[in-house]
């Protein structure tokens, strides 16, 4: 099974990637033989076996309503590649 | 509007909910903060970080679904929606898909008299994400900051059913709801604060025609009037765009408060595929009956019961009935004032008119106002046992919004007590029966409207503080003498 290019590509931009005309017939394929592999779970049959949300038998698991302060500003910007007047600083969005 | 076409509107709603600390992190939910200084590695999505939930916003959500009647799920689960976004740092959003906390609700509005049902669609449980800060112009900037004071801040969003006819029914669907939850004090409700947020869903079609038609989601609708104009633009614009045989494109589009126009957000970049799947870092919710029972036994009066009661006890109007149960505020102000004092019509028509003016021109909350219940109820009194009149009320009134002083001290302080003495007028009176001899023989004559000058005079002498009906009584003895 191969994937189309138009599937691909829309995945891509998606994920952000910008791939050159070679690399989306590359992963059309590759990806295809994953999704092909992963289609094998289509032979089992699941009738009268309800959804899994999760894999733990886990409900309700909470914490109180209770404010404990995070670190200090520079701590957790410390790590940002671009910082101005306290905040990140990102390429416009707009 | 054109007579041919149909507004139809759904409302998606996004409430803060007023908890202490954020949905699945410790730092706290408070407005206002510097930038980056309510956070921590979860809400700036740190790698490795788990997300742990706030059981106080699951009472919140079961709470404003019983307010908007709403059915609560027995079981409801948390899942990822993925998109690319600055403000959203884990570049997925925990909310609900399809399994919301609350679903199939309704709420009442009254438009031009006329009562209508508008049906909620589902209510569900997400995170806010962070906010992004412009610097300059939009089309001189180079780059925006992100401030995530807001990233993991609880929100639920409700969605209405297309029930919504025109913008009006659009306005009077958001005040109901805000009061409803003002009520089940769940948030604060301030939409300039962004507590309260709002895109509406806005189609038309020709009248008869029961396919929906091709709809716009506007955004960035900041105050009700916002909302009321960005509808009408928007339904003006797509009757036209049909009449001129344009197709209408499903899209997103902004409100410019500016332009007052919308204006169309799509771009290439907004492919609309979250591709939702369950949350693996949250185990799914189990809600018991019991559990829902508890919160709905701690719902109190809502604003409906509340506006029964205040015209079936106090013989209110529903307009005043409905004006006072707008906001839980204004009717614990009412209910309290009158365990002080008896007349809720007059307690009602003060607060309409003398308190709402005042905290409208200072632009104020009653929950700010210096006036208590019980020192309004104090004035009252003072107008019934004649020590002050009407008009001087208003005045006493006044100041006591500025400084919180008490009705007493205020009188006292200025001097303004009503002189309700019949010595002390009778001698006044007479000094102005003598001083116009004239105006006494008019009215001896038969001109018994010349009256109203004396009373006016006896005011002047006394700055107002006569008793006006005594002077009235006390005059007409002496005249008639």
């Amino acid at each position: 099974m191969t994937l189309s290019i138009q599937e691909v590509q829309h995945v891509a931009l998606l994920a952000r990637l910008n791939l050159g005309e070679e690399e989306k017939e590359k992963y059309a394929e590759q990806l295809g033989s994953i999704l092909q592999y992963a289609d094998k779970l289509n032979e089992l049959d699941t009738e009268g076996v309800e959804p899994l949300d999760h894999i733990l038998p886990v409900f309700n698991v909470f914490r109180e309503d209770k404010v404990i302060p995070g670190p200090d500003r520079e701590e957790i910007l410390a790590n940002a590649p671009l910082v101005e007047e306290g905040q990140y600083k990102v390429p416009k969005i707009i | 509007m054109s007579k041919d076409f149909e507004t139809v509107i759904g409302l998606e709603v996004h409430v803060e909910l007023k908890t202490r600390s954020k949905i699945f992190c410790s730092c706290t939910n408070e407005f206002g903060a510097k930038p980056n200084t309510n956070v921590c590695p979860i809400c700036s999505g740190f790698p490795g970080m788990l997300p742990v939930l706030n059981e106080q916003v699951v009472d919140y959500a079961i709470k404003s679904g019983l307010a908007l009647n709403c059915e609560i799920a027995d079981y409801c689960k948390f899942d990822r929606k993925n998109y690319f976004y600055p403000d959203l740092p884990k570049a997925y959003q925990i909310s609900q898909y399809d399994l919301p906390v609350c679903k199939q609700g309704y709420l009442d509005i009254e438009v031009n008299g006329e009562r209508k049902r508008i049906g909620i669609t589902r209510a569900h449980l997400e995170e806010d994400a962070g906010k992004l800060v412009h610097q300059g112009t939009i089309s001189s900037t180079t780059f925006s900051l992100v401030d995530l004071n807001r990233s993991g801040v609880p929100l639920l969003e409700i969605v209405s059913e297309p029930d919504l006819r025109s913008s009006q029914e659009a306005r009077a669907y958001m005040e109901k709801l805000r009061s409803l939850l003002l009520f089940a004090g769940v948030s604060d409700c301030k939409m300039e604060e962004g507590s309260l947020r709002c895109d509406a869903n806005v189609s038309v079609r020709p009248y008869g025609q029961e396919e929906l038609g091709t709809r716009a989601e506007v955004k960035n609708l900041n105050s009700f009037k916002a909302m009321e104009k960005a509808i009408d633009y928007e339904v003006r614009r797509q009757i036209e765009a049909i009449e001129d045989g344009e197709e209408i494109i499903q899209e997103t589009r902004t409100w410019e408060e500016e332009r007052q126009i919308t204006r169309s957000m799509r771009s290439k970049e907004e492919a609309h595929d979250y591709r939702y799947f369950p949350e693996p870092d949250l185990p799914p919710l189990r809600i018991s009956r019991e559990w829902v029972e508890r919160i709905l036994q701690s719902l109190p009066e809502m604003p409906e019961k509340a506006r029964e009661r205040l015209m079936e006890e106090y013989d209110l109007s529903e307009y005043d009935a409905h004006l006072l149960t707008l906001t839980p505020d204004y009717l614990a102000f009412f209910d309290e004032c009158t365990l002080y004092y008896q007349d809720g019509k007059i307690i009602s028509n003060w607060m309409m008119g003398e308190l709402n003016k005042l905290l409208n021109q200072k632009n104020m909350d009653i929950a700010e106002c210096r006036i208590k219940p019980a020192a309004l109820a104090d004035m009252l009194k003072l107008i019934d046992e004649g020590r002050i009149s009407g008009k001087m009320a208003k005045d006493v009134f006044e100041e006591m919004f500025e400084t919180g002083a008490s009705p007493e001290k205020i009188i006292k302080e200025k001097g303004m007590e009503q002189i309700s003495d019949e010595a002390a007028l009778g001698t006044i009176i007479q000094e102005v029966i003598d001083k116009n001899p004239g105006v006494v023989d008019d009215y001896r004559n038969g001109k018994k409207k010349a009256t109203g000058f004396l009373v006016g005079q006896v005011m002047q002498a006394t700055k107002g503080q006569a008793n006006p009906a005594l002077v009235n009584k006390i005059l007409a003895e002496k005249l008639n003498n």
